[in-house]
């Protein structure tokens, strides 16, 4: 998270980046930078020898603009991070090409150098999927900007994948429609950075995440092919890998091009708020609105440190004294949107709401939201830095989980706020810590570790939306058994044979998961084996 | 009535052992589908009783079932819980199975208004072509944990490997449905469509059969019937969406050959006069075409505007199209074929 100022990972701070640099003239630079220990990425990662003077020169020719090939320490800074920076890595060089033929040729010279490759869009991502590879080519596609169609007839854009999310709900508005997976993120976020994340939002309950509402996308290979994948016809017999290209954080190909759905606004939405004495009525409330059959269009939970927060950044309006509250959006035909706020309201009061208020208008609808949408920089001015989760589980999980959450964050002397897409059962934890305690650093990485593990146990998994990236790349041991994990090196394997794009994250080797079993869950046992199974 | 039994230990060590010897298999389910791919080769590894729900939580819209359970008994428990399977997956001859369904791809005509098979598909377990029983996705609505196995799985005609068991997510049953027909031609009764569906008018079909508009309407009470009031029209003949989505409409009686189909992206048309009789889905977006004069022409018209081309049950090779040559992607998709059926034991003609 941006909020988390004190690095984690990066225990001695400067030492790679020292040696990094003092090595750079040196012909062994690539075997001994591979040796540093404070890295995040594994030696095995870091295997790549190539002479950098060769790549360096080469790449300058390609582009044939000077700003367009970053190589000076300073300003490689700017890129040594993403949206969880705690981590850092420079990496040797960083470009900014413009167009296709220097994005494909780029990859060719570094397949052909074997450079790993790191794409990147606006390095929001909270899993430290953008996060560089110290030997490697960072490769950003800010300058793939633009919007290149809109037709508002067949309900489609074609983009860049440099476009802001945002920037494609802004052109679409005029039409009446709008793009509909909205991260919390979406000024910023691009929308490579989305398909490569299979990117969610509020609006996903109902209509989707990233991978429901792409048709299509042209992504460029590491040999420097461009390849069209999706379109019509993926409907029916016949393989299509674009499920595959989407999420795949940038370990296939690089996204450069997308063309996406568009959807009418609705007649009309309501929003509305139920408050509630304890964070298990809430949660139960969540799972007896689905169960009720109603799919709302966004259905989002905060728990009482998170309402205090949000109230005093934004004032909302919120009832401070709640233990948790739901925000609840419902939308479609204005007779139904009615007669689904007031089961909704039911289904609240049945579980104990002691408030539930329906936004009159406009204005409140936005003053509801927008709690919600300033939630994680408001729980950033209650503590100095915080840890973002991401698990999801079943519904019905919900109010044991966030019981048994606020029970490990207390055997771990740490506070949990919770801030998240309740419907989807997709959980936020924000951990709190100061980076300055010592000690506090270790323990919410390990009581983060553990939340994901409970998640699993609950028969959910370690990402909803974020990604495993390198974050939580040991949690994927949990998951996933060897021949599962062999998989995935399998099909990445069929895109890129040497492992150049984004390498060390995403799947762990076998030999990191042995590492990781020997110190942590091992042998077939499960996490937390005190708790019931489901 | 055919027990509910686990036979996926068998499936996997029958994989295995032609995996070591290297002996194709032809994985099916009711064969229902078989004239898809009737090319393929093989030894019949049958599914058809490796059958049965093996969880259905109304509360979490999800249900997972083990390939082989016919559709109408899953939508016959959703049905009784208020669901359905949104999708609406045809059942060629009252047949049809849950993993023929997922293998083929193949949605029915509520598709371009709720989504494809694969935005609904939530975990699969599945052999791969060594004889490994794996496990992707899940039962959770959101994951990103790995690259999206389970959604490669869909359309894939088993040729990445033999569905076991599959987790859907399930929808609520729309509380009303009206089946109307209108008088209109089929370019103005497309365009009608597309401006109600962007009005908010709970569509959830639209077919023209070159006479007149089929529109079926599904929602709250009160949406239904304030979209009533704002398209007019009269009622339909019962049955007429399930005999479109099977087949079984006269005009597929009345063929002269296998259809073809053809799939278009959104927005876009076939010029006229390719075939003497067309009828058309998803709001002109799935077209079904017989007595087509000139299947060249037919083909390059499909392919200008991007459609996807093939011939419906056709048997022999040749019988399925791709709508154009593409080979970086081919080569790609035989490569991820070759990363999960090393030896090419798996419905190796149909893909
Ligand atoms: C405050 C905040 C709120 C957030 N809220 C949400 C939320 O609600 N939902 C959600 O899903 N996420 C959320 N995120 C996470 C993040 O915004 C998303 O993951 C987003 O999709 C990342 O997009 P990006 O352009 O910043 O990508 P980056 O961070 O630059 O990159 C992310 C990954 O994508 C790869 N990548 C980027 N571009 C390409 C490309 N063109 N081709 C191939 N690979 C590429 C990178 O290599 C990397 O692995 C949030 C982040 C922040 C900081």
């Amino acid at each position: 998270m941006k909020d988390r100022k004190g690095p984690i990972k990066d225990r001695k701070p400067l030492a790679s980046k020292r040696k990094h640099k003092g090595l750079a003239a040196s012909t062994e630079w690539a075997i001994l930078s591979a040796m540093s220990t404070d890295s995040v990425y594994r030696q095995e990662d870091c295997r790549f020898e190539y002479d950098r003077e060769d790549l360096v020169g080469r790449l300058g020719s390609i582009l044939d603009d000077p700003q367009a090939l970053i190589t000076s320490e300073e300003a490689l800074r700017a890129y040594e991070t993403d949206g969880l920076s705690a981590y850092r890595e420079l990496p040797v060089a960083a470009v900014i090409p413009r167009s296709v033929e220097q994005v494909c040729a780029i990859l060719r010279l570094c397949q052909e150098l074997k450079v790993p490759v790191v794409a990147r869009g606006a390095g929001t991502s909270l899993s430290a999927g953008a996060l560089p590879h110290p030997q490697g080519l960072l490769l950003s596609l800010a300058r793939f900007n633009r919007i290149l169609e809109i037709d508002a007839e067949r309900r489609i854009a074609r983009v860049e994948p440099g476009v802001r999310n945002l920037a494609v709900s802004e052109v679409a508005a005029p039409h009446g429609l709008y793009y509909a997976p909205d991260p919390s993120s979406q000024i910023a976020c691009t929308i490579g950075g989305n398909i490569a994340e299979n990117a969610g939002g509020v609006h996903c309950l109902k209509y989707g995440l990233t991978v429901h509402n792409v048709l299509e996308v042209t992504l460029a290979t590491m040999d420097g092919e461009l390849v069209t994948f999706g379109g019509a016809g993926e409907e029916g017999p016949g393989c299509d890998l674009l499920p595959a290209i989407i999420g795949s954080e940038g370990m296939l190909g690089v996204v450069l091009e997308a063309t996406v759905q568009l959807l009418p606004e609705p007649p009309c939405r309501r929003v509305m708020l139920g408050a509630f004495e304890t964070v298990e009525q809430a949660g139960d409330a969540v799972a007896d609105i689905i169960a009720a059959g109603i799919i709302p269009a966004g259905l989002e939970m905060m728990d009482g440190p998170a309402i205090r927060a949000a109230e005093d950044f934004v004032a909302a309006g919120y009832p401070v004294d709640a233990a948790a509250i739901l925000i609840c959006e419902l939308d479609g035909m204005p007779a139904e949107a009615d007669a689904q706020v007031e089961r909704v309201r039911a289904v609240m009061e049945d579980h104990g709401a002691g408030e539930v208020r329906v936004a009159a208008d406009e204005s409140e609808a936005q003053r509801l939201w927008a709690g919600r949408k300033a939630a994680f920089p408001a729980v950033g001015r209650i503590s100095p830095d915080y840890y973002c989760m991401d698990g999801t589980i079943p519904r019905k999980h919900l109010a044991t989980v966030l019981a048994r959450m606020r029970e490990m964050a207390s055997e771990y002397g740490l506070r949990v706020v919770n801030v998240f897409h309740a419907g989807d059962g997709n959980l936020h934890p924000l951990v709190l810590y100061d980076a300055n305690v010592p000690g506090e650093l270790e323990r919410t990485e390990e009581l983060g570790g553990k939340i994901l593990e409970l998640c699993v146990a609950m028969g959910g998994t370690i990402t909803g939306e974020h990604g495993v990236g390198m974050e939580k790349i040991n949690q994927m041991c949990v998951q996933f058994s060897d021949a599962e994990r062999e998989q995935f090196l399998a099909l990445k394997r069929a895109f890129d044979p040497d492992g150049l794009l984004n390498p060390g994250k995403g799947v762990p080797s076998l030999n990191r998961c042995a590492e990781f079993g020997a110190m942590h869950v091992h042998g077939g046992k499960l996490p937390l084996p005190d708790l019931d199974r489901f | 009535m055919t027990a509910n039994v686990d036979h996926g230990e068998e499936i996997r060590a029958r994989v295995e052992a032609a995996f070591q010897a290297g002996r194709p298999l032809v994985p099916t389910g009711h064969g229902s589908k078989r004239f898809l791919d009737s090319d393929r080769e093989g030894e019949v590894l049958s599914l058809a009783q490796h059958r049965g729900i093996v969880k259905h939580e109304p509360t979490e819209l999800i249900l997972t079932a083990r390939a082989g359970t016919p559709l109408a008994e899953i939508e016959a428990a959703l049905a009784e819980a208020g669901q359905m399977l949104a999708f609406e997956p045809p059942r060629f001859a009252g047949h049809g199975t849950l993993g023929g369904a997922v293998a083929t791809g193949l949605a029915g005509p509520r598709r371009p208004f709720a989504g494809r098979v694969r935005d609904f598909v939530l975990g699969t377990r599945f052999v791969n072509g060594r004889g490994e029983a794996l496990r992707f996705g899940g039962e959770v609505m959101k994951n990103v944990a790995g690259y999206d196995v389970s959604r490669l799985m869909v359309g894939a005609m088993g040729s990445l490997g033999v569905l076991l068991e599959i987790t859907l997510k399930v929808l609520p049953r729309p509380e009303c449905e009206r089946a109307l027909v209108l008088e209109l031609g089929p370019e103005e009764a497309f365009r009608h469509v597309a401006a109600w569906e962007a009005e908010g008018l709970p569509v959830s079909g639209s077919a023209h059969d070159g006479l007149r508009l089929h529109l079926r309407l599904s929602g709250a009470e009160s949406a239904v019937a304030e979209a009533v009031r704002r398209t007019g029209g009269e009622n339909d003949s019962p049955g007429f969406w399930e005999a479109l989505r099977d087949h079984e409409l006269d005009w597929f009686r009345n063929l002269d050959g296998p259809p073809w189909r053809v799939v278009l992206p959104a927005g876009r048309r076939l010029p006229e006069g390719l075939a003497k009789r067309v009828l058309a889905d998803w709001n002109g977006r799935q077209l079904w075409l017989d007595r087509v004069d000139d299947p060249v022409r037919l083909e390059e018209a499909a392919a200008a505007v991007g459609g996807s081309l093939m011939r419906f049950g056709a048997c022999g090779r040749g019988g399925q199209r791709r709508p154009e040559a593409r080979p970086g992607r081919e080569r790609l998709e035989r490569r991820v074929k070759e990363a999960f059926d090393p030896a090419g034991i798996l419905n190796s003609g149909a893909n």
